[in-house]
């Protein structure tokens, strides 16, 4: 018995295991406020649904996911006592009321989405309605919805807030700022980076020479390279971090590829040239009298179809991606009963690991197309028409070697 | 469509456009403008560097020539003097052969001549020598013959003999 105490003190008290021992406490102690924290966050009282099962719940999930939400949610599931948890932190609310600018946290909403809880501040009551937050009206106690869903009691306000997407976004803006100016404080010292500098470094030649100087020309492609470099990578790490099972949807967002649609209608807007706007609103070469029809023509497309393509691809595929990729796992779910657990389940896993894959092809592919038809729109604008083309021997134009943009229309 | 109008959160966008500009002009300031020019800088320096490296060889492939025309002008110079040198040889011998020619030819007239004057003198020598050797014989003949008649005739008519067969 001496022997073993004997051990046991000199363990207890052997100076480098003490160490250890409270470097191991100190982690654990760390890892359970992390955890206590996060459960503080967490909106327990939700008094809904369940596990989603049904093919109803699914397309629920699947459409309330695709959607802005103004908290961070991480995963859900049923305690002992049958209730359901909810696993996240709660995210700024900041709107614009009829009484001013009022903040509070999304966790006052209890993870609320149907109208129910109502939060008061400064005077003004909130619910939040499908992922919307609405102003209820002078007078109004309780939200009161018609047959379609629609509040009649209650109006959206101008939403401002810390939502899921707009951390997505500041997170991709920060990760862009540190990422890309370690690389440039690279060159400062040596001509060819190291690390990870050389792996972005490919990326932006390509993006420079596939991108920017084939569309915009050698002469003039420098000063928009800055404005399609930041939305290339932009589109595309959103893109992927969409992938991830964080479940951002930030470019699947409305609101965010029409800001960048926007944004490339404006410059080329502005850096169009004499002979772009001579060309868009009296086109030479054709009879006077198809002349205004053409301008109409030529305006619609310059200042609407140009950019509502731009928009509604990006927007469109991949909302459309991660809906299937959603649907693809909800396979687990709802052919359970038919295929049996394993059959659905390897089904699943099956298809929905390939859509990834092509998902993540369609994430590069996304984020091309929209900083190349950006690039090709620029290029148009600030092209230079040489009026003096070249003449073969018969006297049919020779078209210019470069001058392929038109082809891509 | 209306659910699509429904989804737009004019909030978003204002929010997006802010910080899509923001990053824009943060990244051109920060990151864009110095790695493109640095980009720019290293592929002009890339260019500069083959464009200098063609060069160097040009002017080796020049040099390489230059070297080879002065070998083939040295070989020529050298081929040239031996020739010179080998001419200058068979003059020098055959005009010594000449000189010596001359001088064979001169000193044998000399020595044909000198010859001929002691041939001369040897001959007036012997004519004289002849002319005493007979005086003296004629003497003693004379003096002998003349001591009886008959001798000293024979002896005349025989000297004549000898005389005649000279």
């Amino acid at each position: 018995m001496t022997t073993f105490a004997q051990i046991f003190r000199s363990i207890i008290f052997d100076k480098e295991i003490m160490k250890e021992v409270s470097k191991v406490i100190k982690n654990l102690v760390l890892i359970i406020a992390a955890i206590s924290s996060l459960q503080s966050f967490a909106f327990s009282e939700g008094q809904d649904e369940g596990a989603v099962n049904t093919k109803e719940e699914v397309s629920e999930y699947i459409n309330h996911h695709i959607k802005d939400s103004h908290d961070f949610h991480l995963f859900s599931f049923t305690n002992g006592e049958g209730e359901r948890k909810h696993v996240g932190f709660p995210l700024p609310v900041i709107v614009w009321s009829s009484n001013g600018l009022v903040t509070f946290m999304s966790s006052e909403f209890h993870h609320d989405d149907n109208g129910e809880v109502i939060v008061e501040k400064s005077g003004s009551k909130f619910v939040k309605l499908h992922s919307k937050i609405y102003e209820l009206e002078e007078g109004a106690t309780s939200v009161n919805l018609d047959e379609s869903h629609h509040a009649t009691n209650a109006h959206k306000v101008l939403d401002f807030s810390i939502t899921k997407s707009v951390v997505g976004i500041l997170l991709v803006g920060l990760f862009m700022l540190w990422a890309f100016s370690s690389l440039a404080r690279q060159y400062k010292n040596k001509s060819v980076p190291t690390g990870f500098g050389r792996v972005l470094e490919p990326l932006v030649i390509y993006v420079r020479d596939e991108i920017a100087k084939p569309n915009i020309g050698e002469k003039k492609y420098r000063q928009f390279t800055g404005y399609l470099l930041t939305v290339f990578f932009f589109i595309w790490i959103l893109n992927l971090l969409g992938l991830t099972p964080f479940g951002f949807n930030v470019t699947g967002q409305l609101a965010v590829t029409a800001a960048l649609a926007i944004l490339t209608l404006i410059i080329y807007t502005f850096s169009g040239n004499k002979d772009y706007w001579m060309h868009m609103l009296w086109m030479p070469g054709v009879p006077v009298l198809i002349r205004p029809v053409l301008a109409i023509i030529e305006l619609a497309g310059a200042f609407l179809i140009k950019p509502f393509s731009l928009l509604v691809r990006l927007f469109a595929n991949i909302s459309a991606g991660h809906i299937v990729v959603m649907s693809l796992i909800a396979i687990m779910f709802t052919l359970k009963e038919s295929l049996g657990v394993a059959g659905a389940t390897g089904l699943s896993l099956i298809l929905s690991f390939f859509i990834t894959l092509i998902e993540v092809l369609v994430a590069f592919l996304q984020a091309y197309i929209f900083t190349m038809l950006s690039a090709l729109f620029i290029g148009m604008a600030v092209a230079e028409h040489d009026h003096e083309h070249h003449h073969d021997a018969e006297g049919h134009e020779i078209p210019d070697e470069e001058d392929v943009r038109a082809d891509f229309i | 469509m209306e659910t699509l109008i429904n989804d737009f959160s004019p909030g978003l966008f204002v929010v997006q456009t802010i910080l899509l500009l923001g990053l824009i002009f943060l990244l051109v300031k920060f990151a864009w403008k110095p790695i493109l020019n640095s980009l720019n800088e290293r592929e002009t320096g890339i260019q500069e560097a083959l464009a200098a490296a063609e060069r160097a060889k040009a002017d080796m492939q020049n040099l390489q020539a230059d070297n080879d025309r002065m070998l083939q002008e040295a070989r020529a110079e050298r081929e040239a003097m031996l020739k010179e040198a080998r001419e200058i040889k068979e003059k020098m011998i055959s005009d010594s052969k000449e000189q010596a020619k001359i001088e064979g030819d001169k000193m044998i007239k000399q020595a044909q001549a000198t010859i001929e004057s002691e041939k001369k003198a040897a001959v007036a020598e012997i004519k004289s020598q002849v002319a005493e050797l007979s005086v003296s014989i004629a003497e003693k003949v004379i003096k002998e013959e003349l001591s009886g008649k008959d001798k000293q005739l024979k002896l005349v008519e025989k000297m004549l003999d000898d005389i005649k067969l000279n």
